[in-house]
């Protein structure tokens, strides 16, 4: 975050470095049911973005000294494939991942209906085959899918979507370049139908006004991407549904 | 996590057996529908996705630049991993790679090794000091059976259709199709009661007593062979195998991408 | 997406309406069935992903997908996946094994004796006798037509499917079983016991794996004994 960069970022016009105005989303296609074995699952392109998600549960849980008596635990495990980055990531979680696990779980927990399986765990999996910025939110916003596809009970699904600054300008969606080369990293999740943020994180430097701006362009980019989650179940069962993905907007 | 079989399962497999047949009608000796997709991750410099009926393999292959071994200065190295990722199948556990992972990596790695598919002298840039890394990572997405001949096929078709980034270590110079020499195909047989099936699907390899598994070249000539579970097999069912994984290679041969 | 027909749920609205967590059901006055939630200002959301039913005063959504959810006097097949001394312990296909203690089988068992009954691998219709507010749950062989379950062919399917199989007033599960001459044993659990000829079994397992796709449609019955029908023309 924050390193020099000779790249223009945003253009006297204010489009960005890919062409986007400063509150357009990429583009982003979600599909559900991809894999066999999973309980549930679900897959999403996201820009250049591709991860996968599948859901496990609930299920006993393992290992047994993280049981829960009242409740079912959420594991969500992030991880980036070796080959999803230009540099080659070696296999296994690193820091990153483990914290970036730590608040996606968190997220799903606070929408689960845990109380309903003591005892147990709810295996959330999210597999990064091609990053390009955004990845967690990429990751949450697929999980959520998944985890509806495997019929574990939520209070709704879960969007989530990241702004930023860049070159002094607040903008939506960071794809890779902003993010290394930009000024502010702002990923949010919410819950649709209530507004409460149960996913915030931010690196960087945004002034109040600045902070204000990011969220209320988030908050209407969240609301097109829960449209595109719940498409994307109902494409599943209803091959007729007009329309699963954005060509990008707002 | 080991899998229980019901012996209901069991029993039924073994009365199609008897019959014939398999669980989902195919001939003892035909593979199951391939799909074979490549160029899906851009970040990779080369990949492929492959279907083997259920099972789902995504093989990555990335390139850097990294001293050679000291036994070996002229050429460049090639590395294989497995990853059995929790999300493809319930047995799957988290951690380091484990001995089904291993085994998986080096057997793949085995057959593209051996049959010299790839000229590691090719991938010298400075002999002693600079060389190419090859990585070949094979992403395990859905445990669907033959976990072996699937990666084993994603490699070759990932490798197939991989460029080697030069312009971007060596500047002046252009980025090349990675030269592939020869082509490798897995062909895997499982073994139950005296029932020999090509291409295990799930119910079936849970149920095997042995599997062999057979390398072979475009030439019908065996790169690499490796027997697994703790089973046996005749002199005689090696090499009716043997027979049965040139033939099944021509023919998987064919679907490999240009 | 809404499709016009019989709602084969017994509900007495004929609507058969897909509806998604999170999605507004009702603003007042009607009461939260399952798949469902309510808010403190009497609002009612689906919490899964299902068909909506509405029946008198209560929303509820049957969904389309989940583990099984033990409930007291089902029915279910269960595999044994352990064995000690004076219980096994059985697969359900539910976040929660099941144990059955020797006391709640129809045999005489010695101490250390449960081996020579019932072992590892070994498939058995069984009737879900105690669930406690832990979720701990028991499994029992009393009862009429509980026993070990041998030969034939098993098959499993997405719980909440299972009443498609079965059909209202059974409806379903009769054509199967006229047009293939097969016995089908069904547990609550997903798990369906066939037994018959291998020929048959083979149709059978293609005609259940076709109501599980088309679990969620409107005339499955129909379609399906049409499907059956015709086979047994050819």
């Amino acid at each position: 975050m924050g390193g020099k960069s000779d790249i223009k970022l945003i253009n006297e016009d204010g489009t960005r470095i890919d062409g986007r105005r400063e509150n357009e989303l990429r583009p982003i296609k979600i599909e559900t049911g991809v894999l066999e074995r999973a309980d549930g699952s679900a897959y999403i392109e996201w820009g250049k973005n591709k991860v996968l998600a599948a859901v496990y549960g609930p299920r006993e849980a393992h290992p047994r000294h993280l049981q829960n008596p009242t409740r079912a635990i959420v594991q969500c495990k992030y991880n980036m494939a070796a080959f999803s980055v230009s540099d080659r990531k070696r296999p296994g979680p690193d820091r990153r991942s483990v914290e970036i696990s730590k608040v996606i779980s968190e997220a799903i927990e606070c929408v689960t209906f845990t109380e309903r399986f003591p005892r147990t765990s709810i295996d959330v999996y999210i597999e990064v085959l091609q990053a390009d910025a955004g990845t967690r939110c990429a990751g949450l916003t697929v999980a959520s899918v998944a985890l509806a596809d495997a019929g574990i009970p939520m209070r709704d699904l879960i969007p989530a979507c990241a702004a930023g600054k860049v070159d002094g300008h607040v903008v939506l969606d960071l794809c890779k370049e902003e993010d290394n080369f930009g000024e502010a990293d702002l990923p949010m999740a919410i819950i649709p139908h209530s507004g409460k943020i149960i996913l915030m994180q931010m690196d960087g430097n945004l002034s109040v006004a600045e902070f204000n701006k990011a969220t209320s362009m988030l908050f209407k980019a969240l609301g097109t991407i829960n449209d595109l989650q719940k498409a994307a179940l109902r494409k599943k069962y209803s091959p007729t549904f007009e329309q699963t993905e954005t060509t990008g907007g707002e | 996590m080991e899998e229980i079989v019901a012996d209901i399962k069991k029993d039924y497999i073994y009365h199609l057996a008897e019959t014939g047949k398999r669980v989902d009608n195919r001939e003892f000796d035909e593979v199951r529908p391939i799909k074979i997709e490549t160029g899906v991750v851009s970040s990779a410099e080369g990949s492929a996705r492959v279907k083997l009926g259920s099972t789902d393999v995504l093989v990555g292959i990335k390139m850097s630049v990294g001293e050679p071994f000291p036994d070996t200065p002229n050429s460049g190295v090639l590395t294989t991993n497995a990853e059995m990722i929790p999300m493809a199948s319930p047995t799957f556990e988290s951690g380091p790679p484990s001995k089904d992972a291993i085994e998986l990596a080096r057997v793949v790695d085995r057959g593209i090794r051996e049959s010299e598919s790839i000229d590691l002298e090719k991938l010298c840039i400075t002999p002693g000091e600079k060389v190419w890394i090859l990585f070949i990572d094979t992403h395990i997405l859905d445990y669907g059976g033959n976990l072996i001949d699937a990666a084993a096929i994603g490699a070759i078709s990932a490798l197939k259709t991989t460029t080697v980034p030069s312009s971007t270590i060596l500047p002046g110079t252009e980025n090349f199709q990675l030269p592939v020499n020869h082509l490798p195909i897995a062909c895997t047989v499982a073994k139950f009661g005296n029932y020999m099936v090509v291409d295990p699907g799930l119910d079936e390899e849970l149920i095997a007593d042995a599997r062999l598994t057979v390398t072979t070249d475009e030439h019908g000539n065996i790169r690499a062979m490796q027997k697994g579970l703790s089973g046996s097999f005749t002199l005689d069912e090696v090499e009716k195998i043997v027979k049965l994984s040139s033939h099944i290679g021509k023919e998987i041969r064919k679907k490999l991408p240009e | 997406m809404k499709t016009e027909g019989k709602n084969e749920t017994g509900g007495t609205e004929g609507i058969r309406e897909l509806v998604i967590p999170g999605e507004l059901l009702s603003e007042k006055d009607m009461q939260p069935g399952t798949g469902t939630y309510q808010e403190d200002d009497g609002k009612i959301y689906a919490n899964q992903l299902g068909i909506k039913s509405v029946r008198d005063k209560f929303i509820s959504v049957i969904p389309l997908n989940g583990r099984y959810n033990p409930r007291v006097n089902d029915t279910v097949i269960g595999k044994v996946i352990d064995v000690a001394s004076s219980t096994w312990l059985f697969d359900i296909n539910s976040p929660y094994p099941a144990p059955l203690h020797v006391t709640e089988t129809p045999w005489r068992i010695d101490f250390g004796d449960t081996g020579r009954y019932l072992n590892v691998g070994d498939v058995v219709l069984l009737r879900v006798s105690e669930v406690d507010e832990t979720k701990k749950v028991q499994v029992s062989m009393r009862g009429p037509g509980l026993r070990k379950l041998t030969g034939g062919a098993i098959i499993e399917i997405s719980p909440p499917k299972i009443p498609r199989v079965i059909g209202k007033n059974a409806s379903m599960i009769s054509v199967i079983q006229k047009y293939t001459n097969c016995k089908l044993h069904v547990g609550q659990n997903g798990r369906i016991w066939i037994d018959g000829s291998i020929e048959k079994i083979e149709k059978v397992i293609e005609v259940v794996k076709k109501i599980e796709k088309e679990a969620h449609t409107v005339g499955l019955t129909e379609s399906i004994t049409k499907y059956l029908s015709v086979g047994e023309k050819t």
